[in-house]
């Protein structure tokens, strides 16, 4: 029995000594900074940093499906700069991203400031705001798909009507056309997201500085450009970034309505990936081609994270 | 007729062989000659394969979900019959057809996954090392059932070992769909079956208000179906047969896309912006006289809109200057996976789907939706059902492969993942850029796909 006891003893004791010398490690706070997010961190690295590595290691590769590929340095690259199809595609996805986040932009923030005045039933005026962004996109653009199909398009029925025009209107058939139609719905879709974002920022603002300026005799005009957007800027600047981020990206809105047709002059970054990684199975220049819109995106988190300082 | 005389030597061939291993297992006291000579009843016996099924198999099969409803239905009864006949297990996917090719690229990448994947065009040929050689099924289901047609043999049969590595199970077979009482009106009787004569009438048609639709868009089924029919029909292709000579940029291509522009004349607005449904549902709308299609207008028309049923007539694509069919159908394939542990069960399943109690059932039930791949289906009842379908059994007789005249394999798949030859027609026709250019733009694709 004693004997026992004493071993007993002994290895509490030894414990102590450890879990004494791991409580001083852990008051240390980078250690439990380390552990606490260990498990994000492992996600991310899974998820995340994982398949962006092996995007780019791809992307220097000529692999096609079925075949492990061999390293051909920046081939894949240099292929795409004198090829037409990327370079149209290069051209759609800059029109698409500053067409559409400008838009955007404009009627959101328009909305947001009309929609942050007192009037009735303003609760509910704004959550049917919101609605473009809640529907899932596959769904909505589907029904822009039927809206603009050349044959039975409710607008170009409405107008035939009326007595407007006399033929139909070629939405997605004609290139240009296509290109406005596509950037429309992603308008439609991203207005909510600017409003919503944006008036949650002007209702932070102080109304004693709207009074202040109403007692010196300013304008609306000389109010908006003087007191709302100086203070509303760094949320703004973050916005944008957002939505250029997701619309430089944009893959499915164009896949549903066009697939990149007609004749390319719809083709984004995102689909022109897809299309040549997966049906044409050519992973190698499928991932070259979606690293571009890396250095883009780049640029945006690194302007956002300036403003977000700023704003400290 | 030479055919026919080859496949009589092929049979003997078989004989031969089949009995060279009789006698090996202990029938040599039986001598050669007495075996053949006058023996009608063992010549004309029905091939045999014998496969040994693994214990318990479970089978899981990934397939293009239907395009008409009734597909589904006779596949899984038909499944159900292999079940119970084999103790055997089958879990079927279905999958949109389009999204299949991704899956199983993916899983040959990875080794894992389904046993059996029912595929398009060329996948087979992307990864042909990945797949189980069914060449006994080929072979066996060939003897039994009149022969596989030529284009088969080329989208079955790796090139490099002349070995099957998928079986052609059947093509979404396309023919030209027309109203009848429109062309009557545009003064034919009916649609001429040379191209002169076909652009004419397309354009009388348009004249009496009625347009034509050809997809123009990317639509992956009805675009690249009716380009590539015309392209070869000038006598135009994409690549020599050796694989490498790109030679799209030829006088018979631009002689295709000049007459392309008439043909497009023709055609109602819009057509650039065309995917899969578009003229199905401009057709069963009576927006367009004309169009080329599956069987789904006429099935579709058949539970729904019986005044177009009554006024659809089919043809097969008309001949252009090269002198012979030059047409291309939505073809699929069924292949094996190494990975999977049951491929004599595979096999099996396989063999037993193409038998013809089950094959006959899927044909019929389908109105012919599967164009089939073996000659001797070409005289199932089936076929007669409806005169409108009757054409959609020669498809497979006159079908090219995509990539013609050069090999299956990455860069044909690629050529048309990429609308090379769609966008070269919608440049020229949609774009109103030059013949010439658009040539150009195809060959510079190409040559990328294929160096």
């Amino acid at each position: 029995m004693h004997h026992k006891s004493s071993v007993t003893e002994g290895q509490t004791a030894g414990w102590g000594r450890y879990w004494g010398k791991a409580s001083i490690v852990m008051q240390q706070r980078g250690v439990v900074g380390v552990l606490f997010t260990a498990p994000v961190g492992i996600i991310l690295l899974l998820l995340l940093a994982y398949p962006f590595v092996l995007g780019i290691w791809l992307s220097f590769t000529d692999t096609i499906i079925g075949r492990t590929g061999t390293f051909i340095g920046l081939e894949n690259y240099l292929y795409l700069f004198f090829d037409d199809v990327f370079l149209l595609t290069t051209f759609n996805t800059l029109l698409y991203t500053i067409a559409a986040v400008f838009f955007k932009l404009v009627f959101g923030f328009g909305l947001a400031v009309v929609l942050n005045r007192d009037f009735k039933a303003k609760g509910l005026v704004r959550a049917i705001v919101l609605l473009p962004w809640i529907v899932p996109t596959a769904l909505s653009t589907i029904v822009f798909w039927w809206i603009f199909d050349t044959q039975f398009s409710c607008i170009t029925w409405l107008l035939m009507k009326m007595g407007i025009i006399s033929s139909q209107i070629d939405f997605l058939g004609d290139p240009n056309n296509a290109r406005a139609s596509v950037i429309a719905v992603n308008v439609w879709r991203g207005i909510p997201f600017f409003t919503i974002g944006l008036m949650a920022g002007l209702q932070t603002i102080n109304q004693s500085l709207y009074e202040a300026a109403d007692i010196d005799g300013a304008s609306p005009w000389v109010k908006f450009r003087r007191i709302t957007l100086p203070l509303i800027m760094p949320l703004l600047a973050v916005i944008t970034t957002f939505s250029i981020i997701w619309t430089f990206a944009d893959f499915h809105l164009i896949w549903i309505m066009t697939r990149g047709g007609p004749a390319n002059a719809t083709h984004i970054y995102g689909t022109l990936s897809y299309q040549r990684a997966i049906p044409g199975g050519h992973l190698g220049e499928g991932a070259a081609i979606s690293i571009f819109i890396f250095p883009i995106l780049l640029i945006c988190v690194l302007l956002t994270a300036k403003y977000l300082r700023r704003e400290d | 007729m030479e055919r026919d005389g080859t496949k009589g030597l092929t049979r003997r061939d078989f004989m031969k062989k089949s009995a060279a291993g009789l006698a090996g297992v202990g029938l040599a006291s039986l001598s050669m000659d007495a075996l053949f000579q006058g023996n009608s009843s063992m010549a004309a016996q029905a091939p045999s394969l014998s496969l040994k099924l693994e214990k318990d198999p479970v089978i899981r099969l990934l397939r293009w979900s239907g395009f008409v409803k009734s597909d589904e239905q006779i596949w899984n009864a038909n499944t159900k019959k292999w079940e119970e006949a084999t103790g055997g297990k089958v879990i079927t996917e279905y999958l949109s057809w389009e999204d299949v090719r991704a899956k199983a690229a993916m899983e040959a990448s990875v080794g894992a996954g389904h046993d059996i994947v029912l595929g398009w065009f060329d996948d087979p040929h992307l990864y042909p090392n990945k797949l189980v050689d069914v060449t006994d099924v080929a072979t066996y289901l060939g003897k039994k059932y009149g022969g596989w047609y030529p284009v088969c043999e080329m989208y079955g049969k790796d090139a490099k070992t002349n070995r099957w590595i998928a079986l052609p199970i059947g093509s979404a077979g396309i023919c030209i769909n027309y109203r009848v009482s429109w062309v009557k009106e545009a003064g034919y009787d009916k649609v001429p079956d040379d191209i002169g004569g076909f652009i004419k009438c397309c354009q009388a048609l348009k004249a009496k208000g009625h347009p034509t639709g050809f997809a123009l868009g990317h639509a992956v089924g009805d675009a690249n179906t009716w380009t590539h029919w015309w392209l070869w029909s000038f006598g135009g292709k994409a690549v020599e047969k050796d694989g490498k000579t790109i030679c799209i940029n030829s006088k018979e291509t631009l002689q295709a896309l000049d007459a392309c522009r008439e043909l497009y004349e023709s055609m109602i607005p819009g057509v650039g912006s065309w995917l899969d449904p578009h003229n199905n549902k401009a057709f069963l709308s009576g927006q367009i006289s004309l169009t080329a299609n599956g069987n789904s207008i006429f099935y579709a028309s058949m539970k729904k809109f019986p005044e177009i049923n009554k006024d659809l007539m089919t043809m097969n694509f008309p001949v252009g200057p090269v002198g012979h069919p030059t047409e291309l159908s939505l073809f699929s394939l069924a292949f094996i996976f190494k990975h999977t542990p049951v491929p004599n069960a595979a096999k099996d399943f396989l063999r037993f789907m193409f038998e013809k109690p089950q094959y006959a059932t899927w044909e019929s039930g389908t109105w012919g939706y599967v164009t089939q791949t073996l000659k001797a289906y070409y005289d199932l009842p089936a076929w007669k059902k409806d005169s409108r379908i009757t054409p959609y059994r020669n498809c497979m007789e006159r079908m090219l492969w995509n990539g013609y005249a050069g090999p299956l394999g990455p860069a044909s798949a690629a050529a048309m993942s990429e609308y090379v030859i769609v966008d070269m027609f919608a440049d020229v026709c949609v774009m109103g850029k030059t013949p010439k250019a658009a040539a150009l733009s195809a060959e510079r694709k190409l040559k990328r796909f294929y160096r």
